[in-house]
């Protein structure tokens, strides 16, 4: 065997690495210092998250796409971005869960950290899988051990409903997914490498069910939109900082694994996927559109806007191209920054008064004038206003499907951004306007939530701004 | 004696939809489950049997397993799944006193 494979997986083996150390820590100190292991697990995966940043050029290692372990393990620059995107979005929910460790949740924190990344290790190998099985495995390793973080807080009602229907629409949707593997594997000449199905795939209708099939499976994964339903509930009853790591993270890593697939399994037959896409995208990013118009409950009005969103990142899928993948990624980025923001605020006020309704937020401009304002940047560039980076990966997002000549879908989802901008400015007007009958009290977070609440309004304001990082993701697309 | 080849399929279809059936139609948490074990048993069926007769071992020296190897993994992977969702059915019960899905219904608009 040869072991120099491994030098291409050290994103991974850094991050085991940090899990076991996560929990060497917590059984050696857990009993005294709950602190020092929070502080612990958050030193490990900052300093994973900076050694991921800096080491694993794929390119300098003089092949820029190597076929690992046969080509079971696929990694490239856009791998690699794309992993140090989901540790950067990681760490910023572990610090908005900071406070929520440290009080509500301090018996269990480092089963929380525990979790937390080896749901994050099942994305890594979601993403950069080259062969149905790796793909499965990762999915599984991703949504177990979410299913339980879902169901964290053991005495809530909320949290065990939600996390009920979570773990059975999860492992239903894998088994419809299955169903689909399992006919492509007869259908295709007994291989589930992407590369051999791209050469067998010839739109034999056992394989279009089963492309059918993957679609749906994959789609309950990402809250499309006739698979979305576990959404909102699932939402609402999870505890915040998994809420935001729900709407973000892994949305993100199923979006881009999802581009890989499509791009190097079904490759040569776009008319099958093309149209499947155009009417998933058109009706989740109406239907996200129109339910969240009529929610009052911030979580669950952050699940629906986050299905629609869920559209707008399925766009990069539809238009299948370079410039498809770069915009998808970047929209992934600032998408996590801008909802990462909203998720800060919504934790904090949370955390602080345990107030979860629009009505609660009435006049919040006048008690806490930051959080109100962090609130309406992350607001405007969900909507996509200039000149906030949400304004730039809409509109690069935008530019990637008029190239493929979809015209309609172009202008079926500006059409929905209209839409999104009158609820999103019902959050702005509930903080600016109305006249506050109860309103919340003046109240000081904690360090850690305003640091990151500080690094995501600068990424928000900054990001779309720096033209180098457009480019830099464009130039390792493929 | 000798079983045709289409009626693997033809039990792994039935199952599937037996399956998505019980999903949809069963109230009680536990059947649900087992519902989902239906399923993923019929996806063990499939790779199986076309492992076994559609693609057999062409190649002495390079068996084709793919199929079996597949179906250990899903075999496992659908163990750990049952447990955590049993865990989790368990707490719904302790918070909730029924596992009865038309009366779990906190979360709602």
């Amino acid at each position: 065997m040869d072991y120099t494979n491994f030098l291409f997986m050290n994103h991974e083996i850094s991050l085991v690495v940090v899990m076991v150390l996560v929990l060497l820590t917590d059984l050696i100190f857990g009993d005294k210092n709950k602190k020092l292991c929070q502080y612990a697990a958050l030193g490990l995966f900052l300093a994973h998250t900076v050694l991921g940043l800096y080491l694993g050029h794929i390119s300098d290692m003089g092949n820029s796409s190597p076929e690992v372990f046969a080509d079971m393990y696929i990694t490239s620059d856009m791998h690699i971005l794309v992993k140090n995107i989901l540790n950067i979005g990681t760490f910023l929910v572990f610090m908005f869960a900071f406070r929520w460790n440290t009080t509500e949740n301090k018996e269990h924190s480092s089963e929380f950290y525990f979790l937390t990344l080896s749901t994050l290790l099942g994305m890594y190998l979601m993403v950069s899988s080259g062969h149905f099985l790796l793909f499965y495995i990762g999915l599984e390793t991703a949504s177990i051990p979410l299913a339980t973080l879902v169901a964290f807080n053991k005495k809530q009602k909320e949290s065990a409903e939600a996390a009920a229907k979570y773990v059975l629409t999860a492992a239903f949707s894998s088994g419809v997914m299955l169903f689909g593997i399992s006919m492509l594997y007869v259908s295709c000449n007994g291989s589930l490498y992407f590369n051999d199905i791209l050469e067998a795939f010839d739109k034999q209708p056992l394989q279009i069910m089963a492309f059918a099939c993957f679609i749906a499976g994959i789609g309950f994964k990402l809250s499309l939109v006739p698979f979305h339903s576990w959404t909102a509930d699932t939402y609402q009853g999870a505890p915040t900082a998994v809420t935001a790591y729900l709407s973000v993270i892994s949305k993100g890593a199923a979006a881009f694994a999802l581009f890989c697939i499509i791009g190097k399994a079904f490759a040569y037959a776009p008319e099958v996927w093309k149209n499947i896409l155009w009417w998933l995208i058109v009706i989740t990013i109406t239907i996200g559109n129109l339910f969240a118009i009529r929610q009052t409950n911030m979580k669950r009005f952050m699940a629906f806007s986050s299905i629609s969103q869920a559209g707008y990142i399925m766009l990069g899928v539809a238009a299948g191209s370079a410039l498809g993948m770069s915009s998808l990624v970047y929209y992934v980025l600032i998408y996590l920054f801008t909802n990462l923001a909203a998720f800060g605020v919504i934790s904090s006020i949370e955390n602080e008064t345990g107030k979860l309704n629009r009505d609660d937020y009435d006049g919040l401009y006048e008690t806490n004038p930051k959080l109100a304002l962090v609130m309406m940047l992350a607001m405007f560039s969900l909507g996509g206003i200039p000149p906030f980076a949400g304004c730039f990966s809409k509109l690069f997002i935008f530019i990637s499907v008029f190239e493929q000549k979809e015209y309609l879908l172009v202008f079926i989802a500006l059409l929905n951004t209209v839409i999104s901008l009158y609820y999103y400015l019902l959050v702005v007007k509930a903080m600016f306007i109305k006249d506050p009958k109860n309103p919340i009290a003046t109240f000081k977070s904690d360090n850690m939530t305003r640091v990151g609440l500080i690094i995501c309004t600068i990424c928000m304001i900054v990001l779309g701004f720096i033209s180098g990082l457009y480019q830099y993701i464009e130039s390792i697309s493929f | 004696m000798n079983i045709p080849v289409a009626s693997y399929f033809i039990l792994s279809t039935l199952l599937f939809f037996i399956g998505v059936y019980g999903f949809v139609a069963r109230k009680n948490l536990i059947s649900i489950l087992m519902s989902i074990e239906l399923i993923l048993n019929a996806v063990n069926i499939n790779f199986v049997a076309a492992n076994r007769y559609i693609l057999p071992n062409l190649n002495v020296d390079k068996p084709l397993m793919e199929g079996y190897i597949y179906t250990l993994f899903v075999i496992a992977i659908a163990a750990a799944e049952t447990a955590v969702a049993i865990s989790i059915i368990i707490n719904v019960y302790r918070q909730h006193k029924n596992i009865d899905a038309k009366s779990i219904n906190e979360l709602k608009h």
